[in-house]
């Protein structure tokens, strides 16, 4: 199985409209939205649900008042200041809790009960380029990396049921717990950066990342005529990490355009954009091949 | 008074604003990155450093000798950073959420307190006199919302001890690391942009912001690109655009150069001052200056 996650550090790099245009190019995939806390890949992939179900992970604390003698060991124990005492009565705020069970093992009246927690919503859809496997986090949740594991597991299950040999997902933007879920097990990490001082800077947090997980990355620049002096510092950097560069896109409003019909940027007439993307996709495609990470020696199949 | 500027999707320019809004302020302000993961405000307000300390989160260590493998610790941990195996008790402080519950019921006292760095929380100054305090997430560490709590720590000792305001650069998402950034603040400015995925996150983020009761206000970056969606929810949930930021070359080449875009002309300066002002006068009634 070839597994390609595009993510960037930054957000608004154009990894969402990237992967699109790259979901409309490759033919046997399962298409995957792995910015579970604000996905956006359904706007232009227009999902047909199929099934979905609650995304369950953790637990919530809950105090019954009946049973609460107020001693407060609860509170003194909460590591997280999630026990408040209010109007006299001490309570769980749900949004402070991280579900460690302390205060309910500690209870003296056994008074507090350890609810299941419901943090969002999976999909399994169908797309005009194939199978999709999205979710929406609830707000206020913590983004845990659990339901992108979730996800993959589903992606994984989907593609092997159908003989489909790519995932192809548009991860989360940062360095946390979603996007080192989402590199677990990756052929190649798709880093999508700008020539700018936030974008130079993401870049190199998010290929240190990649190195240290030993997942291979290749790098992709958006907006690249913006600044030569940070897209030259972005190839240098490449360079010393052996970092392959797979291609430049300019500073244009035509993934916009494209987004605003609903459709990929590869879609519909052929444009000079269009035909960028169609040969970074061409680039990639070496760099999917188990070949290419045999020879590379680090990666471990 | 405190300011989050926060958005759905990322990229849209909260730095950007964040760092326009500080160099623009009229009252002692404090720039605050709790965007842990990838924190950039500095890149562009460039502080002198000041202070720079490694922040820790409270992890088990085990004391073998004290060990009688009753499993206690193990069976209490929500979280895989403990497990019994066999006759052996294995610690796994990566996976840890620093609760201290296994300190707590462990009968034999065998389990010490130990540290996981989280990343650093450093602190500095401008030229202009603008105080920055930002938390920068190690790389490897999964867990970001410790560290923002560290931070925001820091903030308010840092905000009390010189009456300052504060200006937040908030991390992008509406999830729990999102929330942590917006709660204790006086106003909320959601930066947008005006495409489909631009008013998807913000509708997200108005969802999940609205429960908190705060004024919520919107800045819309690259005005002109898109649609007209945003502007018409804006209207229809009755969200005041506060400014416009238009779609230009030479803004985006501005920001590339690493700049401020509050400094890229006079009338930038002049929208920005007037931003800054009606930022103060939304946070008037509930706002302080301590």
């Amino acid at each position: 199985m070839r597994e390609l996650v595009v993510i960037s550090g930054k957000g608004g790099n154009g990894k969402t409209s990237v992967t699109a245009a790259f979901a409309y190019l490759a033919e046997q995939k399962v298409l995957c939205d792995l910015d579970v806390d604000a996905p956006d890949l359904h706007l232009i992939a227009h999902p047909a649900l199929r099934r979905s179900g609650p995304f369950l992970s953790g637990n919530l604390a809950e105090i019954d008042p009946a049973a609460c003698a107020g001693c407060g060991i609860c509170h003194g124990v909460c590591a997280y200041g999630a026990i408040q005492k209010k109007g006299g009565r001490f309570g769980v705020e749900a949004a402070a809790c991280e579900g460690c069970k302390v205060c309910v093992a500690l209870c003296p009246a056994k008074a507090i009960a350890f609810h299941d927690r419901c943090c969002g919503t999976w999909f399994e859809s169908e797309t005009r380029f194939g199978h999709m496997i999205h979710a929406q986090l609830d707000p206020g949740q913590e983004n845990s990396g659990k339901l992108v594991t979730l996800l993959k597991a589903k992606a994984r299950e989907r593609a092997a049921l159908v003989g489909l040999d790519l995932i192809l997902s548009d991860g989360a933007p940062g360095i946390g717990c979603p996007v080192i879920s989402s590199l677990s097990q990756a052929t190649l990490a798709l880093l999508a950066t700008e020539p700018t001082p936030s974008g130079l800077h993401d870049l190199k947090r998010v290929a240190e990342l990649c190195q240290g997980l030993r997942t291979r990355s290749a790098v992709l620049i958006n907006k690249a005529d913006l600044s030569a002096e940070y897209q030259a510092a972005i190839h240098a950097f490449c360079d010393a990490r052996e970092i392959p560069v797979v291609g430049h896109l300019p500073y244009d409003a035509a993934m916009t355009t494209a987004m605003v019909r609903g459709q990929a940027v590869t879609e519909g007439p052929v444009t000079p954009f269009g035909t960028r993307v169609r040969r970074i996709w061409a680039e990639l495609q070496p760099l999917l091949e188990p070949a290419w990470q045999a020879r590379s020696g680090e990666h471990q199949s | 008074m405190i300011l989050a500027v926060a958005s759905g999707k990322g990229g849209t320019g909260k730095t950007m604003v964040s760092d326009s809004l500080a160099s623009v302020w009229q009252h002692p302000v404090l720039a605050v990155d709790l965007d842990v993961e990838e924190p950039n405000l500095g890149l562009f307000l460039r502080p002198e450093p000041v202070r720079d300390e490694a922040a820790c989160l409270e992890v088990p260590v085990l004391d073998p000798a004290r060990c009688n493998l009753c499993g206690a610790c193990a069976q209490l941990c929500q979280f895989k950073a403990i497990s019994l195996m066999g006759a052996q008790l294995l610690v796994f402080p990566d996976m840890c959420h620093g609760c201290g519950g296994c300190m707590r019921v462990c009968p034999q006292g065998a389990i010490q307190k130990g540290q996981r760095v989280l990343g650093r929380v450093e602190t500095g100054l401008t030229a202009s006199g603008i105080r920055c305090l930002t938390g920068r997430l190690r790389i490897g560490e999964a867990m970001s919302p410790p560290l923002i709590a560290k931070v925001r720590q820091h903030l308010r000792a840092m905000a009390d001890e010189a009456a300052l305001d504060v200006i937040i650069d908030a991390p992008p998402g509406v999830s729990c690391q999102a929330m942590m950034a917006v709660q204790d603040v006086n106003v909320i400015l959601l930066v947008t942009e005006p495409t489909p995925f631009g008013l998807h996150d913000l509708r997200l983020a108005w969802q999940a912001f609205r429960s908190l009761g705060k004024p919520m206000t919107v800045v819309i970056n690259r005005a002109g690109l898109g649609d007209e969606g945003v502007q018409s929810f804006c209207r229809e949930m009755g969200l005041q655009v506060l400014m416009e930021i238009p779609f230009r070359r030479e803004i985006a080449e501005h920001y590339a150069r690493g700049g401020v875009l509050a400094e890229f002309d006079e009338e930038m300066r002049d929208l920005f001052t007037g931003l800054a002002r009606k930022i103060a006068a939304m946070a008037g009634a509930g706002g302080h200056h301590a």
